[in-house]
């Protein structure tokens, strides 16, 4: 009785210990973070690792998201005989969910992995233990820049995905599928709010960039020395990034509304 | 260049472009196109009903966009909705007596304030009030009059319970 007991509770108790250590690795991280930019050189490169270099496949996957929009949603309106407000309908789906979504899945994979196994390499060869022999707190050389870097690349790359998206459904609905240009803008401009749409998205994409980033940090900080330990670690952070950002944005959704 | 230069140059465009795109979707696909700050007079007019009119709706003449529904509020001894139109300084030559109607975009479309120039060679100024005013087509009610078939009413009347 006793066994199924522990059985049952065991994996939902290391659960609940992987959430408090993220937890606690967060408080440490925001403890380094001053002392994290004391090095803007390492702030840079990682920037450009998980921004710059992202934004390729940011832009054609934004593109293709606006395209395909444009087609579905223009068969949609056409039955209420609402065509008019393809414009609307494609910015509205883009800036509040789609944009911030997708971009976070994007970057889960592109940055979130690449950011786990880097570190969990640097914990296996024992970097990380030499620059703690070099007085180098590895939280604050290491782990700050690639958090930072994460939440700050975020929001820029959904500003960029929403705007190749809106180009793709402009491209469809108004070159392929005969919407007028002027009702195509006007109709978006008229329904479409600075802060309730387009900020709305953007603290999404804050949110999901500060956790992706947390959960690829500690997933590669605490990794078992070993192939298989930083293979494990690189699945898992795509799987909880993942999970986080879809369950996260379900509840912002309704908070900001 | 050298390797570090080119990276610090890459991030930098990066960070440009994502502040671009972010500048350029708040300013061009949103409402602040068509935000007009210009300077502007006030005109009141009294609607029965006022649909679904909102703020900042556009105000029209000939199909040419002149203003912006100011402020929603109702007045309470007519019972009755009074609209604040700001009209922008530049059209200062609209006649007193003309008429404000409430019509839809398309069928699904937003409302908006039409204005017909009537005759008078006095102008409207702020403060006046426009008096000619029809109120906004509800469409259930069209529909109910249809169904119930006493479709000789005159239209603007409430319809039949």
């Amino acid at each position: 009785m006793k066994q199924l007991a522990v059985r049952l509770f065991d994996p939902l108790l290391d659960g609940l210990a992987n959430i408090g250590r993220t937890g606690l690795f967060l408080l440490g991280l925001l403890t380094a973070l001053p002392r994290g930019l004391t090095y803007p050189r390492e702030l840079l490169r990682q920037l450009w690792f998980v921004g710059a270099k992202s934004l390729i496949i940011i832009m054609i996957s934004g593109l293709f998201v606006g395209m395909v929009l444009s087609l579905q949603l223009y068969y949609t309106l056409s039955i209420f005989g609402g065509t008019s407000a393809l414009g609307t309908v494609i910015a509205l789906s883009l800036y509040r969910e789609l944009g911030p979504v997708v971009t976070a899945l994007l970057f889960a994979g592109r940055a979130g992995t690449a950011i786990t196994a880097e570190v969990g390499l640097m914990r296996a060869t024992d970097q990380l233990s030499a620059m703690e022999m070099m007085a180098v707190d590895p939280m604050a050389f290491v782990a700050s820049p690639r958090f930072l870097a994460g939440v700050i690349a975020m929001p820029l790359l959904v500003a960029v995905f929403n705007l190749m998206g809106i180009f793709g459904g402009h491209l469809i609905g108004v070159t392929w599928l005969g919407i007028d240009n002027g009702t195509f803008w006007s109709n978006m401009t008229s329904n479409v709010g600075v802060w309730k749409d387009v900020i709305n998205g953007e603290w999404k994409a804050l949110v999901f960039g500060v956790f992706i980033s947390l959960i690829a940090v500690y997933q590669g900080y605490t990794a078992p020395p070993t192939s298989e330990g930083v293979a494990n670690a690189t699945t898992r952070t795509v799987v909880s990034s993942s999970i986080a950002i879809l369950a996260l944005d379900f509840v912002m959704t309704a908070f900001l509304m | 260049m050298n390797p570090r230069r080119s990276y610090a140059a890459g991030t930098g465009l990066f960070i440009l472009l994502g502040f671009a795109a972010l500048a350029y979707l708040a300013t061009q696909t949103t409402s602040l196109v068509n935000f007009d700050s210009g300077p502007s007079y006030d005109v009141t007019a009294e609607f029965a009903n006022i649909g679904g009119l909102k703020d900042r709706a556009p105000v029209k003449l000939a199909g040419v966009r002149i203003g912006t529904v100011k402020r929603i509020t109702l007045d309470q001894r007519s019972m009755d909705a009074r609209v604040t139109l700001a009209i922008s300084d530049r059209y200062n030559q609209i006649p007193e007596d003309s008429y404000a109607k409430i019509m839809t975009s398309g069928l699904l479309g937003d409302q908006f304030i039409s204005l017909s120039p009537g005759g008078s060679p006095k102008v409207l100024k702020s403060g006046s009030l426009i008096d000619n005013t029809q109120s906004a087509l509800q469409i259930e009610d069209l529909i109910g009059k249809f169904m119930t078939g006493s479709g000789g009413s005159k239209a603007g009347s409430s319809g039949k319970k």
